[in-house]
């Protein structure tokens, strides 16, 4: 088989499995499926930041737009009583337009210094929250947070309403949120855009210089990432039926980059692969829990040192990789999706 | 030949440094201009101010008429000033072919939601840009290394890429950084030649470069610049023989020059 049919027989397996087969082994476990779930909105959330990688940013600042789009569907549901159908889009619109404003300016800058910034965005976002008098309450957030209601056309229901007996919805909805996040992010990826976003992390003045409006586009990308925390976010508020601004802390942003190391950020698999094995494999080793973010931590080191490009750049999955991009030459990734990228190009010539 | 571009009176200060003092010269179509000048003279400096990389501190830059100072790059390129860099900036993460497609953004018709969805105009476009570079490619010689990752290229090929690249983007201008720097005098015969068929193309060419001999040979006119200033403009047997560039600049090298 060529790499691509592979691939193709890999994605109609996965389908398979997550629509049929573990819904049929688990649908007695509700323990299961929460955490499966769990894993599978995670994975989302982080496959926004994959994204930001794309153009050479590394992002921390995901659980605020998580954050965001959870308080969004709070306020818009419990006070406003808008339909969860209506949330989730709207709740990643509201993080989409906040990233626009907030990414505006804060996308000038490289490196380190933007992780800096998108660490403390993910604070500010929190303390705003913190701080909202009764329009976000504070401390005490916002609870009893309405289930997706029943979708119906002209009688026929369609969806049925989230009645809470079973977690099984939730896990459907999740794993059909994933499949089309991933199938977005496939779809930029390959397309003419993917490699306007790619030619902006190798070099920013290069691109400008054939035409590329960089500024625009990192603020699209960036858009993107937010929209795509944001729904995260929407889901987990109906998922958990409550919100608080201790919900989302810089662990999490963190956590949603480290999941796309782990996996590699060349492959648009990579933030599910690292998500369902960070969170399937804690799961498992229950007792480590309070360990969580050393052991995260020794993790990041780790693969920086002797994995830079993730689980999936492992010879054992290079069969399914091989017609994608060429490789860097230098083993570049080391330092991250070439976020340091070189200012300075014009080496040894004059003034 | 009508007035293409002109520069008018363009300042740089970066601080208490001069990097450009009030230069001016004009660009005529169809022509190669060479700004020539030792290093640290402001060659650089210039290039970026016209490709809007910086802006001046004072000065205006005239295309077609119209006022592009301060403009910012990705627009200048849009007017049809497109610079190309010295030979390491390329995108080398992708092969040599999609460097170029990459490098025809200015030719898309289609939308980013076409794009997105893979519209009938996006895949036009992409048929277009694919067709387009492996000609522009074939036409610089470099149909053998298509597929190869441009990262792993040799320099005389990376430059030539740099250049595929500027073509891609449909320039009326290019402005050449120092396309022929470290080359034997063979490749430079070749590079010189190639320059030469870019303006049988249509395009107006500006270069910064050192190697006097084929800066001699192929310029229709030369700016020399000397510490920020332009102290000389001309044809190129005019400038050998010019006894302020002689002894300003090139007093020691004039062998260099043959003369």
């Amino acid at each position: 088989m060529t790499p691509k049919y592979l691939r193709l027989a890999t994605v109609a397996v996965a389908l398979l499995v997550f629509f049929a087969i573990i819904p049929l082994a688990f649908s007695a476990s509700p323990y299961v499926l929460n955490v499966l779930t769990n894993a599978l909105i995670l994975s989302v959330i982080a496959s926004g930041v994959w994204l930001t990688f794309a153009i050479g940013r590394i992002n921390i600042a995901q659980g605020a737009f998580a954050m965001i789009g959870g308080y969004a569907t709070a306020i818009l549901s419990t006070r406003y009583g808008v339909s969860f159908w209506l949330c989730l889009p709207l709740s990643g619109l509201v993080a989409a337009a906040v990233g626009v404003v907030i990414g505006w300016p804060v996308l000038r800058l490289r490196g380190v210094y933007f992780s800096m910034i998108s660490l403390s965005i993910t604070e500010a976002v929190r303390l705003a929250f913190l701080n909202g008098g009764e329009f976000t309450r504070g401390a005490s957030g916002i609870i009893n947070i309405p289930r997706p209601d029943a979708i119906s056309i002209f009688g026929i229901t369609l969806v049925p309403e989230f009645d809470g007996t079973s977690p099984l919805p939730y896990y459907y909805l999740a794993v059909l949120i994933l499949t089309l996040t991933l199938l977005s992010l496939w779809r930029i990826a390959n397309s003419r855009l993917g490699w306007t976003f790619r030619s902006m992390r190798m070099n920013e003045e290069l691109a400008a210089s054939i035409g590329v409006n960089v500024a625009k586009y990192r603020v699209i990308a960036f858009a993107i990432c937010c929209f795509i925390g944001g729904v995260g976010g929407s889901f987990f508020a109906a998922f958990q039926q409550n919100i608080y601004p201790a919900t989302y802390t810089v662990n999490d942003s963190i956590f949603a980059m480290l999941y796309c190391f782990l996996g590699g950020l060349d492959y648009i698999a990579g933030p599910m692969v690292g998500a369902f094995l960070l969170v399937i494999s804690f799961e498992l080793l229950h007792p480590l829990q309070q360990y969580q973010p050393l052991i995260y931590a020794l993790l990041m080191i780790g693969f920086m040192l002797w994995l830079p490009n993730g689980i999936l750049s492992l010879p054992l999955f290079e069969r399914w990789m091989a017609d994608t991009a060429p490789r860097p030459e230098e083993g570049g990734r080391a330092e991250p999706a070439g976020a340091v990228s070189k200012v300075s190009s014009t080496g040894r010539s004059g003034a | 030949m009508s007035v293409l571009l002109s520069v008018q009176n363009l300042t740089k200060r970066f601080g208490g440094l001069v990097a450009n003092n009030d230069i001016s010269f004009d660009l005529k179509r169809g022509e190669i201009l060479s700004v020539i000048g030792p290093n640290g003279a402001g060659k650089s400096t210039l290039f970026k101010l016209i490709g809007g990389f910086i802006k001046p501190t004072a000065g205006k830059v005239i295309f077609e008429g119209e006022d592009i100072t301060g403009l910012p790059p990705h627009v200048i390129a849009e007017r049809g000033i497109v610079r190309t860099f010295q030979e390491t900036t390329i995108f080398k993460e992708m092969t040599a072919l999609q460097n170029v497609v990459v490098a025809h953004h200015l030719q898309c018709h289609a939308t980013t939601w076409g794009i997105f969805f893979n519209s009938r105009r996006a895949r036009e476009d992409e048929a277009r840009f694919r067709d387009n570079a492996a000609e522009i490619l074939e036409f610089l010689g470099l149909s053998k290394v298509l597929d190869e990752p441009a990262g792993s290229l040799p320099h005389g090929y990376l430059r030539a890429l740099g250049i595929a690249m500027g073509m891609a983007a449909n320039p009326t201008v290019l402005l050449l950084d120092e396309p022929y720097a470290g080359m034997n005098p063979e490749e430079t015969d070749q590079a010189v030649e190639l320059t030469r068929k870019l303006v049988q193309r249509g395009i107006t060419v500006i270069l910064v470069e050192h190697d006097m001999r084929a800066v001699m040979r192929i310029s229709d006119r030369i700016v020399v610049i000397c510490f920020g200033s332009k102290i000389a403009e001309g044809r190129p047997e005019e400038i050998q023989s010019n006894e302020t560039v002689i002894e300003a600049y090139l007093g020691r090298e004039d062998a260099a020059l043959g003369v």
